[in-house]
């Protein structure tokens, strides 16, 4: 634990930073003291109304859709032990997206299309869980491939939706299909979700340690590696659709940011599951930030953000000599 | 302690091995012997609770071994796999100490004693300053060792070991002998191993089980067993048998 400390305290700090951030840019100007103060000693104003009603939730929404998608890769990529795993590989943001997109075309507001983004994403995955789990065959080879082959339909059918659908429509299904947390709502179920999941990660890190090395290997230092596969896809399925249901498609955040903490050092997971959160949240409060205010009034889908922002970075973190 | 009554092992379209019966007890060092593919890892894996067996029963203690949580098991058996799946990326310590889940008492991390018992065994196998190293910068033989000081660290009362000897160099080989049967005779634990080379049972073991290709077992004390006969009836060739003071030994007649 002492050897990351200094890590876990910046990320900690980055953490803080990145949501004082959100705080304070946007496109009406609030000063860094006013921000302090609103958080600390909240007076009713526009200031604040901005603040708590605008800026907040759409932070917290985004720091929590980062730290689920990260969460997800990083349990992904032990359950399937495959590096490239990330949390759309089961076919979740396919199902998804062709729920919110079916309700985009029908007209549906906001509420009705995240409920049809959830309907999408509880069918992938009952879909691949009912394929791949049958009669106790675990074969990790099966689920990867079931949920490999089921987003390459899905893909296909949300292409035909796109060919189809009225010219207005294509803008709005683009941007979801990107990523945009634009229509987040509410975020705080998603924050009880991520401490919950994060802390049963941890509880379970040494579990997670040994199955990384195989299923006899973690079988035979006693860990009852039926269940705790179970376990991994079920937590990673329910982090994933929450973070869809949040921010649509983002991708680059769960293949990536598991990786990037990897890379710092990190290999357990009592701390690799931690600091995977926290930098992924981080990493997508500050992508969305930007996407709100680079090209302000206009805002981009930080779908492109989180590429634009996180391609240089890991290739950096790639080519750095050990 | 551990006691297989006529178990059948077979994989998909073949049986391995049939009827078998003996009993581990407390200070013996078994060998597993046969030719490639007669079942030595898939009888290992049926008696660490790892992997089917068709027909019989395997007692540990008195009690089957799917009762009972898997924990407590792994503090009685300790099973070396022949291979891992996938490559550790932490330190070698780290690695160790995954030895230590079956005993650990919290879920926030090692207590001193996993740590001292991790540390140990790492000095037990010669890689005391190996442990701040990175796994993956391990040579092969070096990573054997780690692996059986991670068993070491897990501290079962039944070793069953498939080819403890891999990838070792002769001086290892007899330093990883040596070591469990110190364990066997002065703590009284059991070893079971799969072994290939014919050098070092007649020496070592107390007991062999010879599996042989038609499905056939002949299980008992080593010095019974043990002969240039039997040998050349299970590896199916011509051997060369050397005595050397107390010594037995066999090397093919090529």
């Amino acid at each position: 634990m002492s050897r990351s400390l200094p890590l876990i305290l910046a990320l900690l700090a980055a953490a803080a930073a990145s949501l004082f951030a959100a705080l304070l840019f946007g496109t009406f100007p609030i000063a860094p003291l006013q921000v302090l103060d609103s958080v600390f000693f909240p007076v009713p104003g526009v200031v604040h109304d901005v603040i708590w009603q605008l800026r907040a939730p759409r932070a917290l929404a985004a720091f929590a859709c980062g730290g689920l998608l990260a969460l997800s890769g990083t349990l992904l990529q032990v359950l399937l032990r495959n590096p490239l795993a990330d949390p759309y590989i089961l076919g979740v943001s396919g199902g998804a997206s062709l729920g919110a997109l079916a309700a985009l075309t029908l007209g549906a507001g906001a509420a009705m299309m995240n409920a049809a983004a959830l309907a999408g994403a509880l069918a992938a995955i009952v879909v691949v869980f009912g394929l791949s789990f049958r009669r106790g065959d675990r074969n990790v080879y099966r689920i990867l491939l079931t949920g490999v082959v089921l987003s390459t339909g899905l893909s296909a059918l949300i292409s035909l939706m796109l060919v189809i659908a009225p010219q207005a429509q294509v803008q709005g299904m683009l941007f979801w299909l990107m990523g945009d947390l634009s229509y987040a709502g509410d975020p705080s179920w998603a924050c009880l979700v991520l401490v919950g999941l994060t802390a049963l990660g941890i509880a379970h890190s040494t579990r997670l340690d040994l199955l990384g090395l195989g299923e006899l290997k973690a079988q035979s230092l006693g860990v009852g590696a039926a269940q705790l596969q179970l376990g991994i896809f079920l937590s990673a399925a329910l982090a994933t659709v929450a973070a869809v249901v949040l921010g649509g498609a983002i991708g680059f955040v769960g293949l990536l940011i598991p990786h990037a903490v990897r890379l710092l050092g990190v290999a357990n997971h009592r701390q690799l599951l931690p600091l995977a959160v926290l930098l992924g949240g981080t990493f997508l409060t500050v992508a969305d930030t930007l996407a709100r205010t680079v090209l302000a009034p206009q805002q981009l889908p930080v779908g492109v953000l989180t590429a634009l922002l996180g391609v240089p970075g890991m290739l950096m973190l790639l080519g750095r000599r050990r | 302690m551990l006691s297989c009554d006529a178990i059948t092992l077979s994989v998909p379209g073949r049986v391995l091995c049939r009827d078998m019966t003996f009993s581990i007890e407390p200070g013996q060092l078994w060998a597993i012997l046969g030719a490639n593919g007669s079942g030595k890892t898939t009888l290992i894996h049926a008696l660490g609770g790892l992997g089917p067996y068709d027909r019989g029963t395997v007692l540990l203690n008195g009690a089957t071994l799917a009762s009972g949580d898997s924990r407590r098991r792994a503090r009685e058996i300790g099973v070396l796999l022949q291979q891992e799946d996938a490559v550790f990326w932490g330190s070698v310590l780290d690695y160790v100490l995954l030895g230590r889940f079956p005993h650990a008492q919290s879920w926030l991390g090692w207590s001193s004693e996993d740590e001292q018992a991790a540390r140990a065994a790492l000095a037990e196998v010669g890689l005391a300053e190996f442990a701040p190293r990175r796994y993956t910068t391990l040579s092969g033989g070096e990573r054997q060792r780690a692996r059986i000081a991670q068993i070491l660290a897990q501290a079962p009362r039944l070793f069953l070991l498939d080819e403890p000897l891999q990838h070792l160099d002769l001086r290892h080989q007899g330093a990883v002998l040596t070591l469990f049967r110190r364990l066997a005779r002065d703590q009284g634990r059991a070893v079971m191993m799969v072994l290939h080379d014919t050098l070092w049972p007649g020496r070592f073991c107390t007991h062999a089980l010879l599996i042989h290709d038609d499905g056939t077992v002949r299980a008992g004390a080593a010095s019974e067993v043990l002969n240039r006969g039997s040998l050349e009836q299970l590896y199916g060739c011509r051997l060369q048998e050397f005595v050397q003071g107390a010594g037995r030994y066999f090397l093919p007649d090529v």
